[in-house]
């Protein structure tokens, strides 16, 4: 039987003056268990809580119920309070008589009856309850970072450069990413390769930070503070420690026709390559699909090339398994296909691009060495057209129902540039709605349309008619003027809606943390936890959390760090004492319980059980306590009553539902 | 036996609020000084899918006359999708209950922020109300406890 | 209610299409084959039932000019379908008038070789009993 104290407080006059506490202390007496009764003006205040103190020591209390404020106010207070007097912190129950009963209730006697009620509800709970501890878990001081671009790169800079390891895991050759792909940056017309080449090198040299290109996340199991990782780095072909980077092997590499991906498409590449001239790690791989070699066995010129003895036909892929902290998925994006766009002939003409094959047209390691022409005969063009919202704001299959938000700001940025470079060239941007919200951002539009003459036109495209001269028949309306316009143009540049990395699905699901139905992976509050996933210990960063331009992903690949340094910072982590947990003897191992789990924290168990006597193997559910966050949706799943949650078990709720309704 | 009227007739109402949004729209209901039916009782829970039937079903067996559950809005539940699980569950309870006789009118699930102390008010004043214009409800009888 | 509201409910009804779904991009306008042809264009159709103005609508030439190639309603990247309103928009004139607008036997004499094929087809699509 517990030995209950109720402390009523008069919080001033706010109680006190609608509540009669003397008489809430007076009918506390009368309930079960409860040997200690009283009331003070400020229960919360210095005094307030020393009364309460001695009366845990000189009664030998083992629960406590203040009828007070909101437990949303001061249930930390009181339970700190009585953890100093050695009264375990979870025997504490606040009755609400603040705010859901003297302040909104007029009538003295009414307002009373219902304080007694509240008070007999939390004395009945405080009844069963039971002492709980916080579990401990021990934190690996070493993060992992899922996807080497550039917000990837900066989250490993900011957490390296506060002393811990990071590792990053790039599925292609190269770190660097998107970024690595564009030519300029708006707003300030920075070239991308010279702000973020620095980057790369800062990262490949810190002495904390180790980079596994060309690998994979294969396998996660764990949660947070102590996650094991299965890396896969997929054979290279190439030894690492020995290549020196010459670049010899990929000017002798005899299949030449491959087409580059870092180009995307636009250009070729050899089947022994890097990504790019600046790359790195500067080790080539050698693409297995398209090796001479590994398709006919005959060929193996870049070994005989090589005078590092570098290439090995013989390298198999291998599994890294490395303990992690925290783990940030800094994924990225890719631009949607167009293939269901007839209307834009995007499949039909090669002179209708996508935006991010014009940078590659435009930048001068590019397919063109950056000249702008056409695709189809070299031809330089006259009359440029750029579309926006191309698969962006749609609200069929086709498209993405989320503005890309970067697509204004980098065709406003491609007009001004082709209209600085080539002044004869014609521009036109049909637009719907022109979205600036940055900063300098909407100077810079206005820059385009005012210095640099490009013609912006409200409205969204019709159709795009290649015709027999090789022309691009452009459709639309001015909505302004309700004026049909017909325009030849040369090229066509789409700006295609971005959606998140796709491999994006397959990482969420190993590591437990939940994407929306665009697969952006979901955070866990929108405003006040941006960077974290609702899932303790993976931190989000860059554009697979939502679009964002790279000022943005840099700001907030730099908060993930943040966040991932708070936590590697502890060495180890008090996990919420308030958990479900599983009565072995009730469990069926069913599996209802862990397919609602949000979380992943329940698994399964072969045990030997001793039920009354007979001992046999049974399928149990375990609950992870550092995973599981007390929601208790599994407890209400369980169709045998064997899942219940500590401090909220159904015994406690139904023994408030009783008091209530007494 | 005496007969109330409705006038003087004071419902039992036992409220479900989870933790993170409805209890503290309850709350700003409480410092915003928003009145409701002292006939409304809360009980603060962690997640409105923490709700059991079974605590609804005891309600109704041990006298209560309407049973409210809030929770945060769809979308914003602090534990991602709790509350989707409490309504999906609620739905079915309570075309289960309006059979064995507890009128749909003596339950609801209702979603409240932790900024609307307003809709939190004017929900309870609605629904006290509602129950009261039901009068006193049957009470469930669980035939296993019989005699 | 008003008989433009009504009017205006009675287009939404028949053509499902729910106006506010509209973000004014144009596209249906800009894809429209019959867009010089037409007072109203296209995408004003949407905003004429949004704000109740149906008096206009009916009276547009619009109207009358639509092929019915749905053009507008294939690439319309919100859904709502522009060339449904028009339609709904004849329909309502129709039922007002009691009967049908065209009768069956009235076709040939109006068949001109320079008619798409495509209407054709349409319209006996759309209005088979």
């Amino acid at each position: 039987m517990q030995r209950i104290g109720v402390f009523v407080c008069h919080c001033g006059s706010n109680i006190a003056a609608t509540v009669d506490v003397k008489k809430v202390v007076e009918m506390a007496l009368f309930e079960p268990g409860v040997v200690h009764a009283e009331e003070y003006p400020y229960m919360c205040s210095e005094a307030g809580q020393s009364k309460i103190a001695s009366a845990i020591r000189e009664k030998a209390l083992t629960g406590l119920v203040i009828c007070s404020c909101s437990p949303r106010m001061h249930e930390t207070t009181f339970r700190n309070a009585a953890k100093k007097a050695g009264l375990n912190p979870y025997m504490v129950e606040i009755a609400n008589i603040r705010e859901h009963c003297s302040w909104i209730h007029k009538d003295m006697e009414e307002a009373t009856k219902k304080a007694v009620i509240l008070a007999r509800a939390a004395i009945a709970k405080v009844n069963l309850n039971a002492p709980l501890t916080p579990g401990e878990s021990l934190v690996t001081k070493r993060a992992l970072v899922i996807g080497g671009g550039i917000a990837g790169i900066q989250t490993a800079l900011d957490i390296a450069d506060a002393g811990y390891e990071v590792d990053i895991v790039e599925k292609t050759p190269s770190i660097g990413g998107r970024m690595s792909q564009l030519d300029k940056t708006f707003p300030t017309l920075d070239c991308s390769a010279c702000i973020l080449t620095p980057k790369m090198v800062d990262a490949a040299a810190h002495e904390k930070i180790t980079i596994y290109t060309y690998s994979e996340v294969e396998k996660v199991t764990g949660f947070v503070g102590d996650f094991t990782v299965d890396i896969r780095r997929k054979a290279r072909s190439v030894n690492m420690d020995k290549c020196t980077g010459c670049g010899v092997c990929q000017e002798k590499c005899p299949s030449k026709k491959i087409p580059s991906e870092f180009n995307r498409g636009l250009g070729n590449r050899t089947a022994i390559y890097t990504p790019f001239a600046q790359a790195i790690p500067n080790v080539p791989v050698i693409d297995r699909e398209n090796c001479i070699k590994f398709k006919t066995g005959k060929c193996g010129v870049c070994a005989k090339v090589c005078q590092a003895g570098a290439v090995d036909y013989d390298q198999q892929d291998e599994i890294v398994t490395q303990k992690y902290g925290a783990i940030v998925v800094a994924t990225g994006f890719d631009v949607i296909r167009l293939d269901q766009y007839d209307e834009y002939a995007y499949s039909q003409s090669p002179d209708v691009i996508t935006s991010l094959e014009l940078e590659r047209v435009m930048n001068a390691a590019g397919p063109t060495k950056g000249h702008l022409e056409r695709l189809s005969d070299g031809k330089a063009p006259k009359e440029m057209v750029f579309i926006q919202c191309v698969g962006s704001r749609c609200a069929d299959s086709r498209g993405k129902s989320y503005c890309s938000k970067i697509c204004c700001m980098y065709t406003a940025k491609h007009a001004m540039l082709i209209r600085d470079k080539y002044p004869d060239v014609n521009v036109t941007v049909f637009y719907i709605d022109v979205r600036t919200p940055g900063k300098n951002f909407d100077e810079f539009y206005r820059r385009a349309v005012e210095q640099y003459g490009v013609n912006y036109i409200k409205g969204q495209v019709g159709k795009v008619i290649p015709q027999p001269d090789g022309k691009l028949l452009v459709q639309g309306v001015d909505l302004l003027d309700n004026r049909r316009i017909l325009k030849e143009a040369d090229m066509v540049v789409l700006a295609a809606a971005i959606e998140p990395n796709p491999d994006v699905r397959k990482i969420a699901t190993m590591l437990t943390a939940s994407i929306d139905t665009n697969n952006f992976l979901t955070e866990a509050h929108a405003k006040l936890r941006p960077v974290e996933s609702p899932t303790a210990g993976i931190f989000l960063s860059g554009v697979c959390q939502g679009p964002k331009d790279i000022p943005e992903t840099v700001a907030q690949a730099g908060a993930a760090a943040v966040k991932v340094i708070g936590l590697l910072a502890r060495d180890r982590l008090m996990t919420n004492p308030c958990t479900a947990q599983s009565d072995e003897l009730l469990c069926n191992g069913c599996s209802m319980c862990a397919n609602v789990c949000p979380y992943g924290a329940i698994t399964y168990e072969t045990r030997q059980v001793n039920d009354h006597g007979i001992r046999e193997e049974r399928r149990l559910a375990v609950v992870n306590g550092a995973l599981c966050q007390g929601c208790g949706a599994c407890t209400v799943a369980c169709p045998s009553g064997a899942m219940d949650l500590k401090g909220f078990s159904n015994r406690e709720l139904i023994a408030e539902v009783d008091a209530i309704c007494r | 036996m005496s007969i109330e009227t409705n006038e003087t007739f004071r419902p039992k109402i036992v409220a479900f609020c989870c933790n993170w949004c409805s209890y503290a729209g309850a709350d700003l209901a409480g410092s915003s000084r928003l009145s409701y039916p002292a006939d409304v009782k809360i009980i603060r829970v962690p997640c409105s899918c923490r709700v059991n039937p079974m605590f609804i079903l005891r309600a109704f067996e041990k006298g209560a006359d309407g049973v409210i559950l809030c929770g945060c809005h769809p979308g914003d539940c602090h534990y991602s999708t709790g509350n989707y699980y409490a309504r999906r569950r609620m739905t079915l309870l309570f075309s289960m209950l309006d059979y064995l006789g507890v009128e749909n009118g003596r339950t609801r699930v209702e979603w409240v922020s932790a900024a609307e102390g307003v809709k939190f008010s004017q929900t309870m004043n609605e629904f006290v109300e509602k129950v009261r214009s039901l009068g006193r409800n049957v009470r469930l009888e669980d035939l296993r406890c019989r005699n | 209610m008003s008989k433009e509201k009504n009017q205006a409910e009675q287009i939404r009804q028949i053509s499902g299409v729910n106006p506010l779904r509209c973000m004014k991009c144009g596209k249906c306008s800009a894809t429209c084959p019959a867009f010089e042809e037409m007072d109203i264009k296209p995408h004003q159709f949407v905003s004429y039932v949004q704000n109740e103005n149906i008096e206009a609508l009916v009276e547009s030439r619009s109207l009358w000019k639509c092929l019915s190639c749905f053009a507008c309603v294939e690439r319309c990247p919100r859904d709502v379908k522009p060339g449904k309103l028009i339609d709904a928009a004849r329909q309502l004139v129709i039922r007002q008038r009691g009967q049908n607008y065209l009768k069956a036997d009235d076709i040939p004499e109006l068949l001109d070789p320079e008619l798409p094929q495509q209407l054709l087809v349409s319209a006996f699509r759309r209005y088979r009993r």
